[in-house]
């Protein structure tokens, strides 16, 4: 860091005599080092965690969330006195933070939250993209979309009523996403009275059944988001705990990029061409790497055509560029004039996958539409968009057993499903993996553009638990007593 | 000084930001763009030559290098601008060879489509031509440089977010996005409002203007000025309001942190001359970007909302 800006600074006159660096507003003259030395900090080399929370209506996650903003102060003042002022008006005693994060006047009105909302935050440590994500009637839909790139999601529960049907429900869809970590936030101690009994089972049942469901890296911690126990500080009331707060746990959380060791997977989604005097004949291939890492000199297939031909540069508006990871967003030049587009795969290694016009796939209904067997539809993966049709529901997950079940005439919003997809031209597609740069896709209503679904290659359920999903073409019986444990 | 424009398309680019979560934003914020390349004929950017609209520029350039940006530019002028913005926007235009189209308030008005507002501000008189606009040159992806942590309404917006003929935002109607996969198909007649800085702060973005070097008109920097107290914030003088009875003319250190329309943007008083002050600045302050300095966002606690539902961005 450190660069000198060009141009246009100091223009003012006499502003030679400017104190630079120094800070000019009144409230916050005096912590010059201080400010100086977090500036420093909150420049730097400080890793991304992007999570997910999900509860139930009352669970008090907007609190939590609200404190997780206050006490971590990425609130301001001024949203803090429009807080304090809307909390007065309704006559309470101290401020409702969970009105810092309610955005919308229709869900101020019905005091509930209609969607995703985005927060972001930074410590020192690390910096956080919240998804934050309502909890009653499109449950399904909004954790689904909120957690789909979340490395971690914190489910909320209330210790008077513990693991409840809403609380497996959010812990199998993370499970379903391949979400690698889970915190169990146990909120309100307080009313149970700050009873480790309580904690404990509902910490060992929770436990218990996400594991049971793959996941493996799974925390619980006992808080009063109300009062901000275990929170941000770890709390003195609880001292039978002696783990970390909510938020120590995210920032120390350890995240393991797998996808930069796995096979390159890079779609196409923009052929560059000058086709200037000084660059007549540049063709560049303009993408983000989805898996792997990718390095001038290396054998590609591109897919769907299976040509071979080899990697001459990665380009980037900052020079030429010796290596690409996932995540990257590059520019790739080709050794052959190969006849690419918009929507190709270029790919490598030993498991190139082969392109294929039928494949299941475990979906999401997001649009209070009917999806049917026979419907025509708009597929997207990756950055293909091909025209496809439904040709089979094949069955439904119940997401409280995590069984299959037989498919109804019509999916409904929030129905989770496995079906079959049979598309008009060949796609390179191949098993979903969590955080969905691979093998995720949506389906979209070819009339009007709306989004229906969004799915993962592959059956998931199997994915998570192989020997139940092969014994589950049967109807499952409600058996609601798991399997898990 | 010499003037070196962030478009010049000769120019040596910038060094690589060494922060692996600026990194991570400039990423998506590129796979956004191309995205829009790809499943768009019509694409604009909205260009006010604020310093988000002067990121995305940026980030357009960096996509789609070392061929030209494949967006023209659009600009809604309240006639109540910053003079040195303007001038900047000029610059950054001519020096980029970029095709620009400016709607003027003022044409709007003197027509009989728009009716001045008693109080004189114009920020909300945008709306109607950049509809008007958008429909007329047929745009079917609009680029602006919004963030969701500007505010409450704007932390719920989609990256691609679907309006209406009318330019109308109906936030029951948003399409879910998961992945990275962002859906751009809209009916004829229908657009979306494209907002690749989404994730991004304002931290972030003057963390990422230092790291590239990106120019930024300059009443972003702290400067002397004559101006008078309102509500809490410091206005420029002007025609359209100011001051009042009772309001006396200061001449004040001060600067902007954000350039919309000039009855309604106010500045702080600050002595940060460079982005590094700027940087040190933001992290000591205690109020948030549009509360400090826009006067149409205290109208009411709901002003984004309607806004946004009647096309606003």
């Amino acid at each position: 860091m450190g660069t000198a800006v060009n141009g246009f600074i100091n223009t003012a006159s006499g502003a030679g005599a400017a104190d630079g660096g120094t800070i000019g507003s009144p409230e916050t003259g005096s912590a010059d080092v201080d400010v100086q030395e977090l500036a420093a900090e909150l420049s730097h080399s400080r890793g991304l965690l992007r999570f997910a929370t999900a509860g139930s209506v009352d669970d008090g996650k907007s609190t939590l969330v609200g404190r997780l903003l206050h006490d971590s102060k990425s609130v301001l003042s001024d949203q803090l006195d429009a807080v304090q002022r809307t909390s007065e008006a309704k006559g309470l005693e101290t401020p409702d933070l969970s009105l810092l994060v309610d955005g919308l006047r229709a869900e101020r009105e019905q005091g509930i939250t209609i969607d995703v909302a985005y927060r972001y935050f930074a410590t020192p440590s690390r910096t956080f993209i919240l998804a934050d994500t309502p909890g009653h009637v499109q449950y399904t839909r909004n954790t689904v979309t909120g957690a789909s790139t979340a490395d971690l999601v914190v489910i909320l529960t209330d210790a008077r009523t513990g693991v409840v049907a809403q609380t497996r429900r959010h812990a199998a869809v993370a499970a379903l996403l391949g979400v690698p970590h889970l915190l169990l936030a146990v909120n309100k101690i307080d009313l149970v009275d700050y009873e480790q009994g309580v904690f404990d089972t509902i910490a060992a049942e929770f436990s218990a059944y996400a594991r049971g469901l793959g996941i493996h890296e799974i925390t619980a911690i006992p808080i009063s988001a109300l009062h901000g126990d275990n929170v941000v500080t770890r709390s003195e009331r609880i001292g039978w705990y002696r783990g970390p707060s909510v938020l120590e746990h995210l920032e120390t959380v350890r995240l393991q990029d797998e996808s930069t060791g796995q096979s390159l997977r890079f779609p196409v989604q923009y052929v560059i061409r000058p086709r200037t005097d000084e660059l007549p004949d540049y063709r560049g291939y303009a993408g983000r790497v989805s898996a792997g890492t990718v390095r001038p000199g290396d054998q590609v297939v591109v897919l769907p055509s299976g040509l071979r031909s080899t990697v001459t540069g990665i380009d980037t508006a900052d020079g030429p560029r010796s290596a690409a990871v996932s995540g990257e967003s590059v520019t790739l030049l080709l050794s052959d004039d190969v006849d690419l587009s918009r929507g190709d795969l270029i790919a490598a290694g030993g498991d190139i996958p082969e392109p294929v016009t039928e494949f299941t796939a475990t979906i999401t209904q997001l649009a209070d539409r009917p999806l049917r067997a026979g419907a025509r539809i708009l597929l997207r993966y990756g950055a293909t968009s091909t025209r496809a049709l439904v040709t089979g529901l094949d069955h439904l997950l119940d997401i409280d057993s995590l069984t299959y079940r037989t498919a109804p005439q019509a999916l409904a919003l929030n129905d989770i499903a496995q079906l079959t997809i049979r598309t008009a031209d060949p796609l390179p597609v191949e098993p979903y993996r969590p955080g969905g740069a691979v093998g995720s896709l949506l389906i979209i209503d070819p009339a009007d553009g709306t989004t229906l679904a969004a799915g993962m290659v592959g059956d998931r359920l199997a994915a998570l638990h192989p020997a139940r999903a092969a014994d589950s073409d049967a109807p499952a019986e409600s058996d609601e007593e798991d399997w898990l444990s | 000084m010499t003037l070196t424009l962030p478009t010049a398309p000769d120019r040596p680019v910038s060094r690589r930001v060494d922060s692996p979560h600026l990194r991570a934003l400039e990423s998506e914020a590129i796979h956004i763009l191309r995205e829009v390349a790809g499943q768009f004929d019509k694409p604009v950017i909205l260009f006010s030559a604020g310093k988000d609209s002067v990121l995305v520029l940026h980030l357009a350039r960096k996509a789609f290098h070392p061929a030209a940006v494949p967006f023209s530019l659009l600009h809604v002028d309240t006639g109540h601008n910053f003079p040195e913005v303007l001038a900047f926007r000029d610059r950054v235009v001519a020096a980029g060879g970029l095709r620009l189209t400016v709607a003027r308030v003022q044409d709007w008005i003197d027509d009989g489509r728009l009716t001045e507002r008693p109080d004189g501000t114009r920020n909300p008189l945008q709306t109607v031509p950049l509809v008007d606009t958008i429909a007329g040159e047929r745009f079917d992806a609009v680029i602006g440089g919004a963030r969701r942590d500007e505010e409450r309404a704007r932390a719920k917006e989609r990256i691609f977010s679907l309006r209406d003929a009318f330019g109308g935002w109906d936030p029951r109607k948003q399409r879910p996005e998961l992945w990275g996969l962002y859906n751009g198909r809209h009916a004829p007649g229908e657009h979306v409002r494209v907002f690749p800085l989404s994730n991004w702060t304002e931290l972030d973005v003057w963390n990422y203007i230092e790291a590239e070097g990106i120019d930024l008109p300059e009443i972003y920097y702290a400067h002397q000025r004559d101006v008078f107290a309102r509500n809490g914030m410091w206005l420029a003088p002007g025609e359209w309001g100011g001051p009042g009875r009772g309001e006396s003319i200061q001449r004040r250190w001060v600067r902007y942190r954000t350039v919309g329309d000039m009855s309604c943007t106010g500045a702080v008083e600050s002595h940060a001359t460079d982005v590094r002050a700027v940087i040190e600045e933001i992290i000591a302050t205690r109020i948030t970007e549009r509360g400090a300095t826009r006067a149409d966002d205290k109208l009411s606690e709901a002003a984004m909302e309607d806004r946004k539902r009647e096309g606003y961005f």
